[in-house]
């Protein structure tokens, strides 16, 4: 005997109608959370007893008019330093990652040199070593232009950025099944080239989505430097502020960096979730 | 003078004693078949020879010449034996044709253009060439299995060992990948086996070995092996093998 199939009306399965009825459902819920929020938000806040003071220093739209153009040319400056700066770090941290793996005894001192180097500069606040070395180094009184503080507040990036990249570029390493390197030193290949031509390769796709998010993370923090010198964005808002006796400039500077990093952060999210898929 | 001599090979991992004394010929163009429970020591063996691990006493000769000398540079002795895992470790970022490719280049320093036709060549013996620009994970696993083997050839090694290489593939893609064996004896190739696959063993090897806890306990032409085994250990093996 034929059974009959469960399908209603619009030709749907049940399952079908059930998991349409289900998105419906939370669509509402959502929605409708969503507007009270937005309603409370917008109605309450204004009752606050400081808003109009702080709707006039924070969110004034003649200054933010004013500022924003400047503020973007000195957003220029720290997609310089960035620009220049997260190639150094790749290179560096891979660099550190790999000294820190030596396996020969005569590379026993780089080994040292390596985990020292990650202790220290994952142990300091970024903003000292910032200090450190952009004030200690042009102390030394070295002539133009390398008593730049671009170059030393650089470093000062380049090296603390290398230690945590470094050290994702290890957990890279190791998550690259030992049986690769079986198979790769059972054809006859020296450990060098098991390590550049079968580790290395997928070792650093494995790791791309946690180095995007250094990089988002960089981006932000090349505003360190402008408490050594640089004029860039923050220090540019800092400017306008003291000049306008107004907070807009900052909210405008939040602005520009959000519409860089909050891109940023979705495609570092889509690879991940790209990434946990092919591994399933 | 047998192809490769093992003389009282002994392999500790800590307090485990996983070959223990392990004494074996394998001749020129022979197929020698290791068989036993798992955790008795074929892997262990097989690694051993190929100097993935260090041996702590005993000796393993290739043509007669000891190639467990503690400090050797164990490269040369690996590009002359070929080794095929279980699990295919095939390298996922290269295709099919670049994972072959690979160690002739880099170990005898040629360039693709150089090395490729060689390669090719297998491809197709192996009915691989439409296979070749796949990248591993776009291959069943008889076809990754017969990559790997292909990458192994492509050294032209003097042995090839083959680790339980059809324990990870479906009961259906068996066949294939032991065709590629039986091809290979027809050649001549000397090959050591470690295997769970008694009906492949018993019809087409030249020794089988038993080993359990690290010791050979009997070793034989299949005939008598499977047919008439003497030491009671092999016996009840068998009898739970064959079921």
């Amino acid at each position: 005997m034929a059974r009959p199939k469960a399908t209603g009306a619009a030709g749907m399965t049940r399952r079908e109608r059930y998991d349409a009825e289900q998105r419906r459902r939370s669509l509402i819920v959502a929605a409708t959370s969503t507007v009270i929020v937005l309603a409370a938000i917008i109605l309450l806040v204004p009752l606050a007893p400081g808003w109009e003071k702080v709707q006039k220093s924070f969110f004034n739209g003649a200054v933010l008019a004013k500022s924003f153009p400047k503020l973007l040319d000195a957003f220029l400056v720290n997609v310089m330093i960035f620009a220049w700066s997260a190639p150094a770090i790749a290179v560096l941290g891979l660099l550190i990652a790999l000294a820190r793996d030596a396996k020969s005894p005569a590379l026993f001192p780089l080994r040292i040199f390596g985990a020292a180097f990650t202790d220290i500069f994952r142990g300091v606040p970024v903003i000292l070593t910032v200090y450190l070395i952009g004030f200690g180094i042009p102390g030394l009184g070295l002539p133009r232009p390398w008593n730049s503080p671009y170059i030393w507040g650089s470093l000062a990036l380049i090296l603390t950025y290398s230690a945590y990249v470094a050290e994702i570029f290890r957990s890279g390493i190791d998550s690259v099944h030992h049986s690769q390197r079986s198979a790769a030193l059972s054809l006859g290949l020296s450990e060098r080239q098991v390590m550049r031509d079968v580790v290395l390769p997928q070792a650093v796709r494995n790791v791309v989505p946690s180095q995007m998010n250094m990089l988002i993370a960089l981006q932000k923090d090349v505003s360190l430097l402008s408490f050594i010198g640089p004029v860039e964005i923050f220090r540019q808002a800092g400017v306008f502020k003291s000049l306008l006796a107004n907070f807009t400039p900052y909210v405008g500077a939040a602005i520009i960096f959000l519409a860089v990093t909050i891109p940023a952060t979705r495609y570092a999210d889509y690879l991940m979730a790209r990434q946990q898929k092919e591994r399933r | 003078m047998a192809k490769l001599e093992l003389r009282g090979v002994v392999k500790r991992f800590g307090d485990v004693t996983v070959c223990d004394g392990i004494d074996l010929d394998i001749e020129a163009g022979q197929m020698v078949c290791l068989i036993g429970a798992s955790g008795g020591g074929k892997s262990t063996l097989l690694r051993c020879i190929n100097l993935l691990e260090p041996i702590e006493d005993g000796e393993i000769r290739l043509d007669g010449e000891d190639i467990s000398i503690p400090g050797l540079d164990p490269q040369g002795v690996r590009a002359r034996i070929g080794m095929v895992f279980q699990s295919y470790n095939l390298f996922p970022h290269m295709t099919a044709l670049e994972n072959a490719m690979l160690a002739p280049r880099r170990v005898h320093g040629k360039t693709r253009d150089q090395v490729r036709p060689e390669v090719e060549a297998l491809f197709q013996r192996f009915g691989l060439a439409d296979r070749m620009q796949n990248y591993p994970d776009q291959l069943s696993g008889g076809q990754q299995q017969r990559v790997a083997i292909v990458r192994a050839l492509a050294m032209r090694p003097e042995v090839m060992l083959f680790d339980e290489i059809t324990s990870a593939l479906d009961p259906q893609l068996v066949g294939e990948v032991l065709d590629v064996l039986l091809q290979l004896k027809d050649e001549g190739m000397t090959m050591v086996l470690a295997t769970h696959e008694m009906g492949f063993a018993r019809q087409a090897a030249d020794k089988v070995c038993f080993l359990k806890a690290g010791k050979i306990v009997e070793e034989g032409p299949p005939a008598d092996l499977f047919g008439a085994p003497q030491h009671p250990e092999t016996q009840a093996f068998l009898a739970r093998a064959l079921k």
